[in-house]
């Protein structure tokens, strides 16, 4: 049986058969991985509520990314009931379509966190960041309390330009005001007409307990307590769940 | 290609027919058991491709039409019928109807559990024991809201200043050093007299001159003694439980900056009837009123 596989030596000692063979390999390979992504946007649900990061949730996110929260947590409801039980409703491809890149993960040493916005206070989530066994004896998570120091943001324009070169619909408006707007949602105080017309649905808050500062624990804060939370699923019919 | 193939006299197998410096190599085939599995299974994988949706093309379904989205929904609708009949008395009651009624009381106390470990574990504790920094306890008689079935009921339905409904727990204490209606020394000797009403107090002429400023700047909220008042969610300052620590360091940052803890509602979030389960059972651990 295959005796024919024998031959290969035919293969190796013709060097423009082995590249056209090797050719038709690898155009195989690619085009199995390639072309679906020619129908992605089949797959994005049509529901509404959908907007992209304000300044300050994706220099959270940023941080999110960097100190590498996917490792332990994902943000990726399953269609099981056992998760609809737990965190509520499966998670879209909608929700994560401004994201670059997802977060979805693989592994749960700690809970998923794709609808923890506003489970927790702000409090909360400072005091857990800071130290999490003072609030959860039993967690082994680390603990993130240098997260206290000053964000740096004075470049935030330029991640939103870079996250609209991939596709992430950011307006001239929002990127101008990018700073602005980023300062305005970590101080409680300001006036965030500006902000609201501009990303529907941001929450201003003292997100790190402190109104004035502007840290990375406020960004993170921040982020953390929209993730979920923009798809009212109330509103969502069957119809508008279905990818195609 | 090889040229010399023998069979080997020692495990009676053949060889490759390479040699390289006199070395040869043994040709073993691979299991016969190992090689079958290994064409079952990519039978069984051109099968699945026809039954489920495993083409990665739009609206391929395959021709079970078994779709996860789908099949999640007849799962949760499953179980929803199954429960129905205890969930739909659980809705329709009142907290204290469930609390007298033996047969809905031992379900809401088990389904109280879990969604007590599920959505209030977080800050509350497992056993609602609560945390220091605002997280108070639910396992003792101290309550800030009060401790009744119906007041429960209303702070888990409607959070704590959570500003998602309008029915809230709202009570906004001043920032007295922050807000400029204190000096720092005061500050200091309203501490003192806070402190006093423990026992605790270190410099009794500095707790002696706040007791005036307490009369005139805490005393409508928190009571002339400390005792507290529900209506306006100030809590007792004439015990030992404290939510942000009872030293006078922390004494001190309360009266300056002020405590503003944020519990969300759950009314838009969880099933009435979970939220009736939920009040029985924080009701049940050891402060209930």
């Amino acid at each position: 049986m295959f005796r024919w596989l024998r031959d290969h030596g035919v293969i190796e000692r013709n060097v423009i058969l082995m590249g056209v063979l090797t050719l038709l390999t690898v155009s195989i390979g690619g085009l199995v991985q390639i072309v679906p992504l020619f129908a992605l946007e089949t797959t994005i649900e049509r529901v509404q509520g959908m907007r992209p990061y304000t300044p300050l949730e994706q220099m959270g996110r940023n941080i999110y990314v960097r100190e590498g929260c996917y490792v332990c947590h994902s943000q990726m409801v399953r269609p099981f009931r056992d998760e609809l039980e737990r965190y509520g409703h499966y998670s879209l491809a909608a929700e994560s379509m401004y994201d670059h890149p997802f977060q979805w993960g693989s592994k749960r040493s700690g809970p998923d966190l794709a609808r923890v916005g506003g489970r927790y206070s702000d409090d909360w989530h400072a005091a857990h960041l800071r130290s999490p066994r003072a609030v959860v004896p039993a967690s082994i998570m680390p603990p993130y309390s240098f997260l206290d120091r000053p964000l740096d943001y004075d470049r935030v324009a330029d991640h939103l330009r870079a996250l609209r070169a991939v596709g992430v619909p950011y307006s001239d408006e929002m990127i101008a005001n990018a700073k602005a707007d980023l300062e305005v949602q970590a101080r409680p105080d300001a006036d965030a007409a500006g902000l609201n017309a501009r990303y529907a649905r941001a929450r201003q808050g003292a997100f790190d307990g402190d109104p004035v500062r502007i840290t990375e624990m406020d960004a993170l804060v921040a982020y953390l307590q929209m993730l979920g939370t923009l798809v009212d699923f109330r509103d969502v019919t069957p119809a508008q769940l279905r990818q195609q | 290609m090889p040229t010399k193939i023998e069979k080997d006299s020692l495990s009676g197998q053949n060889t490759t027919g390479h040699e390289w410096d006199g070395l040869k190599e043994l040709n073993t085939p691979l299991p016969k058991w190992w090689l079958w599995t290994f064409y079952a299974c990519i039978a069984f994988s051109l099968v699945w491709v026809v039954i489920y949706p495993a083409l990665p093309i739009p609206g391929a379904t395959g021709t079970s039409g078994w779709i996860a989205r789908e099949a999640v929904v007849r799962d949760v609708q499953e179980a929803e019928a199954r429960m129905a009949p205890m969930m739909n008395r659980l809705r329709a009651a009142t907290p204290a109807q469930i609390a007298a009624d033996p047969e809905m009381r031992a379900f809401a106390m088990a389904g109280g559990r879990g969604a007590f470990a599920n959505n209030c574990a977080g800050c509350h504790g497992a056993g609602g024991q609560g945390a220091l920094g605002g997280f108070p306890s639910l396992a003792d008689d101290e309550w800030i809201w009060g401790g009744s079935l119906d007041a429960i009921h209303q702070t888990i339905t409607h959070g704590v200043r959570a500003n998602e409904s309008d029915d809230q727990r709202q009570s906004m204490m001043p920032r007295f050093l922050a807000d400029g209606v204190l000096t720092r020394p005061q500050v200091n000797d309203v501490a003192e007299h806070v402190l006093s009403l423990t026992n605790r107090a270190t410099d009794q002429a500095s707790a002696g001159r706040g007791a005036e400023l307490y009369a005139d700047n805490c005393a409508s909220c928190h009571g002339e003694k400390g005792e507290g008042n529900r209506d306006l969610g100030a809590p007792r300052l004439s015990d030992q439980v404290w939510l942000y620590g009872g030293d006078k360091a922390a004494i001190v940052q309360s009266i300056a900056k002020a405590r503003a803890g944020v519990m969300p509602s759950w009314g838009k979030r969880l099933d009435p009837a979970i939220i009736n389960m939920l009040t029985v059972y924080v009701h049940s651990l050891g402060g209930g009123e």
